[in-house]
């Protein structure tokens, strides 16, 4: 089936307007917090909203980590193959920073928890936020909301969400794929 | 591809190219995270590790019991010494007490070659060759590869010496077959006493001449002189003397400073300072041996970690 697209170029546009000016609204200049993406989606995620928080006001000086969070996850073991690990940067401290943490989709809540728990191995951050470009509703198997939501959906188990965020500045998109065979 | 075409760590003869490189890659992670202020994750926490070493150790065993920690593992740790080995108990029987006490992995170091080998089709669990004799030490090749690779990037082609007890040393036999499944060059030197015979159908060079050996090279992997196999077992000397084998395949400065070129020393430890290389080279800035020691728990963190995906509950 073909996918149904969630947010068009456009509207991904100004879905990440809004979600800088909201984080400018809470961290005024960012000089106690940072903004950590966790690999490999969240990480593209966090370097376009660092870039626009720049064109926002470029005297924002916002750090910008990645994590990786394959060594914390609960389904090791649960799947075929050891997942492969992306590389860790976290260049700053997380010590008593208020930390941002950014992914693509907000599913089960899984990945957050084990990232939380990837964040607290670098230090002991003031507050952790959380934003997510999708939150999808209703499917938590934890009690892990978001602190910042680009798009909320409702969706079906047999449905995956996709975020595109590679190709060329301005073809980003966020697809809704369903699989009948599940 | 993410994992390993083994279950077993046997010896790296078992492993493919591509196998090396997921360990590598994934070290590379493991490395980060020992460098971290929280040097563990919480990967192997429902694993149980024995560690059984039937023959001594210091430097493997606390650099896989390291391992094995950071990954949030339980451990248990066995030495022949004091142990029921002495009261004649069999090797598959001693594992299998331990297995029933619900241990998921073996690590294990062990006199004969092919113990581990013997053991894998014997019981149920994964193995870890700690080094088995004279034959395999897997994870010190695949962390010599590593740290290599920090210096030089891909080996492909790049020029290793051995040098030194290459006959009873299952280090080397390790890092040729690893080296040469990297695409490296690699010469193997010493007192033809102490090479074995045929060593050129591994595909390697093989010289008794260490001046030239050295100029030829960009990493020398100086071995230790294992002074307990010399003179022991069947009464043989392989040389005359320390004295004579160190002036003539000892590592010092003076040989180092004639070559005009940097080259990269490495030593499995642990050194017998002054015999195959000198203090000085020992503390040398172009001496990675620390280095190695670092790398060795970040490769047999990768080790563990990947071979610990294979293993099922229910």
């Amino acid at each position: 089936m073909k996918p149904a697209t969630l947010i068009d170029p456009q509207l991904l546009d100004l879905i990440i307007g809004r979600l800088c000016h909201q984080l400018i609204e809470n961290h005024d200049d960012f000089s106690r917090s940072a903004v950590v993406g966790i690999q490999p989606r969240g990480a593209e995620l966090a370097d376009r909203i660092a870039a626009r928080l720049h064109e926002i006001d470029p005297a924002l000086g916002v750090d910008v980590g990645k994590l990786d969070i394959t060594f914390h996850r609960d389904d090791f073991r649960r799947r075929d193959e050891p997942l492969a690990p992306n590389s860790t940067e976290i260049n700053f401290l997380v010590e008593g920073k208020r930390v941002i943490l950014v992914d693509d989709v907000l599913y089960t809540g899984r990945t957050i928890r084990a990232g939380m728990d990837a964040l607290l191995s670098f230090g002991r951050p003031e507050s952790v936020e959380l934003l997510v470009l999708v939150d999808r509703r209703f499917t938590r198997h934890l009690p892990i909301s978001p602190t910042y939501v680009g798009k909320a959906v409702d969706s079906y188990d047999n449905q995956r969400v996709h975020v595109d965020l590679q190709p060329a500045k301005g073809k980003s998109k966020v697809l809704l794929y369903t699989t009948s065979d599940e | 591809m993410s994992s390993l075409s083994v279950n077993h760590l046997l010896g790296i003869k078992d492993l493919t190219r591509e196998d090396l490189e997921l360990i590598f890659h994934t070290a590379e992670e493991f490395k980060d995270v020992i460098n971290r202020p929280i040097k563990k994750v919480p990967s192997l926490r429902d694993i149980t590790v024995a560690n059984l070493f039937f023959e001594n150790s210091t430097r493997t065993r606390l650099s896989f019991e390291l391992a094995e920690k950071r990954l949030s593992a339980d451990v248990v740790n066995f030495s022949a010494g004091s142990s029921s080995v002495k009261k004649g108990e069999t090797l598959v029987d001693t594992v299998n007490n331990i297995l029933s006490m619900k241990v998921d992995m073996v690590v294990m170091r062990h006199p004969n070659p092919g113990a581990p080998h013997y053991l894998s089709t014997q019981v149920d669990t994964v193995i870890v060759n700690a080094g088995d004799g004279t034959h395999e030490h897997p994870t010190q090749a695949l962390l010599d590869a590593f740290s290599m690779r920090e210096q030089h990037g891909d080996l492909k082609g790049a020029r290793v010496a051995i040098v030194g007890d290459i006959k009873h040393s299952r280090v080397a036999l390790s890092n040729i077959y690893c080296l040469k499944k990297l695409g490296a060059e690699v010469t193997i030197c010493g007192p033809t006493t102490l090479i074995p015979k045929h060593a050129e159908s591994l595909g390697v060079r093989v010289s008794h001449d260490l001046d030239e050996t050295l100029k030829w090279c960009d990493v020398a992997n100086m071995l230790r002189i294992q002074l307990e196999r010399q003179g022991s077992e069947d009464d043989v000397s392989y040389f005359p003397s320390l004295r004579e084998y160190s002036m003539q395949f000892g590592l010092t400065e003076e040989r180092l400073d004639a070559l005009n070129k940097k080259i990269t020393i490495m030593h499995p430890g642990p050194i017998n300072r002054g015999v195959e290389i000198t203090s000085g080279i020992a503390d040398h800035t172009d001496s990675i041996i620390l280095d190695q020691v670092e790398n060795g728990v970040a490769v047999r963190m990768a080790v563990l970690y990947l071979l610990a995906s294979t293993i099922r509950r229910n």
